[in-house]
């Protein structure tokens, strides 16, 4: 068979590819290898020196990692099944349960989206301050004024009111334009079978928009994983580490202790971290798609 | 006949408590940037006292003008335009330019390189940020607009989401331009580069949203207040000892209001490219 004729060299394909491959290479693997390899060395004095598994011993003995991790998982139990829920929910209501004003609606919960973390974070702890609007609200109602960065609880409670303000309408937005495929005629013969609002969002929007709720469930975790600016500037982390994120403590490791090297130990560790969790979530959400 | 009758005035029901609901829904999502812009116009005092301000006041130029006395903010404006521009330009053409290959051309482990491409995509920035670190002091480059931009000329979701667009372009416009005797540069920039003004901009938004907004980078890269971002100069006001609301909120808007007011020209942009990582067309 005669080879089929190319006008131009076999090099083209290969020079469109080659910047973008050494650019993620020196600056994506290169940087993965040596943070790999940095978790197991130590720095004495500037010199560094290879340590084993010393940095990853003292990861598994270490209170704040483990309280990073305890507060990213709480995270993830709570904050990301409410802000998903609540997606999901406003998504139908702008599908099918409303007729006027959806795209009002639609621009006003996506511009949280475009604001950016250090401004919307100072914004959230002026209207969370100790007598700040959110108390004054409470006190309407008689509730005592809560000192939302000063105790543990409240001060997650205001980083994961942070998080569902910034994201719920992202993962609406997504949900929505995952519902435009569904094929219009399914939604008439659940009305003429008399389907309501809820079992038509559950058999008929629900299955549709699955594949983007896991995704953006997932793309939740690895968030909540790297969460770093809300508690940087909401808490510092604090009271008492409560608010500490795994990403907040890197960044303390390395740039505050200069601790480089067991800073990339806890690198690693949201890695593998991040790499389980999700692949659980795949496990069980897609358990049953054949 | 009584039945319809009340099964309607259900539904009438039920959609005003729908409309209620989503209203309530949206003042809370625009509610805190409401608070930011008439807080702009208070005396830091006026903002701490109780009750808060509601509505706007008359403070707003002291505010300003005693913000400019403390920092230069428009300068770190400049900074971020600078950098996020630069950025989505290098990626727009970097990314359309891996993203045509890796579509359009068969050549030799192009299944192996574009997995090592997706591999990038998923490996958290924490991974790579301290010995990024070292590489940039090392380099000499560090605390310069530089070391923000080159590691971010190109990524891997940019690199995907093009490839997925340029599949959907015939091949046959490209062989018909090759017959016609074009170079492979000339048909990449004068045949498909035009086909593809909707995914470049979908692209261009979120790689300019993500770049405007990136506070972690360089928060570690930069030390002179004179090449800070605006993140970074607003979470500098913010620590430093003498707080002043009013100014932090007119930082604030500093970052918020240009991307709002570029959000309701480029809306459509704005979505399909914030979301684009999810849903397939």
């Amino acid at each position: 068979m005669k080879k089929k004729w190319r006008p131009y060299s076999f090099l083209t394909p290969y020079s469109f590819i080659l910047p973008s491959l050494i650019l993620l290479f020196v600056f994506n693997i290169y940087p993965i290898v040596q943070t790999i390899a940095l978790s197991f060395m130590k720095i004495e004095r500037g010199v560094f020196s290879f340590a084993g598994i010393d940095n990853y011993a003292r990861l598994l003995s270490d209170k704040i990692f483990w309280k990073a991790l305890f507060n990213s998982l709480i995270y993830l139990v709570i904050q990301v099944p409410i802000m998903t829920v609540l997606s999901f929910l406003l998504a139908v209501l702008l599908y099918k349960g409303i007729k006027h004003l959806k795209g009002i609606f639609r621009s006003i919960f996506f511009i949280p989206t475009v604001v950016e973390a250090v401004a919307y974070s100072l914004i959230f702890l002026l209207l969370f301050q100790d007598e700040g609007i959110v108390n004054y609200i409470l006190s309407l109602v008689n509730i005592d004024a809560i000192l939302w960065t000063k105790s543990p609880w409240p001060a997650r409670i205001l980083v994961m009111t942070v998080m569902t303000w910034r994201w719920t309408g992202y993962n609406m937005v997504m949900f929505l334009a995952s519902c435009q495929s569904i094929p219009e005629d399914l939604f008439e013969a659940a009305k003429l079978d008399g389907a309501n609002i809820w079992q038509i969002s559950w058999n008929i929007i629900f299955p549709q928009v699955k594949p983007v709720v896991l995704f953006s469930v997932i793309m939740s975790t690895i968030g909540t994983l790297n969460l770093f600016s809300e508690p940087y500037l909401l808490t510092g982390g604090g009271p008492i580490n409560s608010t500490m994120s795994l990403g907040l403590y890197v960044y303390r490791q390395a740039f505050s202790s200069f601790n480089t090297t067991y800073a990339s130990t806890i690198s690693i560790a949201i890695v593998i971290v991040v790499a389980v969790i999700t692949r659980l979530q795949f496990l069980i959400g897609g358990k049953d798609e054949k | 006949m009584k039945n319809k009758k009340t099964g309607l005035k259900r539904v009438k029901f039920l959609t005003i408590i729908a409309y209620l609901f989503l209203t309530v829904i949206g003042l809370l999502c625009i509610y805190p940037l409401i608070f930011m812009y008439v807080s702009t116009t208070h005396k830091s005092a006026d903002i701490l006292s109780y009750p808060p301000p509601f509505f706007f006041g008359d403070h707003f130029f002291n505010n300003l003008i005693s913000l400019y006395e403390r920092v230069n903010i428009n300068l770190a404006f400049f900074n971020s335009l600078k950098i996020a521009l630069l950025v989505t330009f290098l990626n727009l053409f970097f990314c359309s330019l891996a993203g045509y290959s890796f579509a359009k051309y068969d050549f030799k482990h192009k299944g192996l390189l574009f997995t090592m491409v997706l591999i990038t995509m998923m490996v958290p920035s924490f991974a790579s940020i301290v010995p990024l670190y070292q590489m940039m002091v090392f380099a000499g480059i560090d605390n310069s607009h530089l070391a923000i931009v080159v590691p971010a000329m190109t990524g891997a979701f940019g690199i995907f989401l093009m490839r997925q667009n340029f599949l959907a372009i015939p091949s046959s416009i490209i062989e018909s331009a090759r017959v016609d005797g074009a170079g492979e540069w000339r048909i990449y920039f004068q045949v498909v580069l035009p086909l593809m003004v909707p995914a470049l901009s979908a692209l261009g938004v979120y790689i300019f949203m993500g770049q405007w907004a990136n506070f972690l980078w360089p928060l570690i890269i930069l030390s002179d207040e004179s090449l800070f971002t605006l993140p970074v100069m607003l979470s500098r006001i913010k620590t430093d000892t003498r707080i002043d609301y009013g100014q932090i909120m007119i930082g604030a808007s500093y970052t918020i209001t240009p991307i709002i007011i570029v959000f309701f020209f480029l809306q459509k942009y704005f979505i399909s490219g914030l979301t684009s990582g999810a849903v397939k067309e």
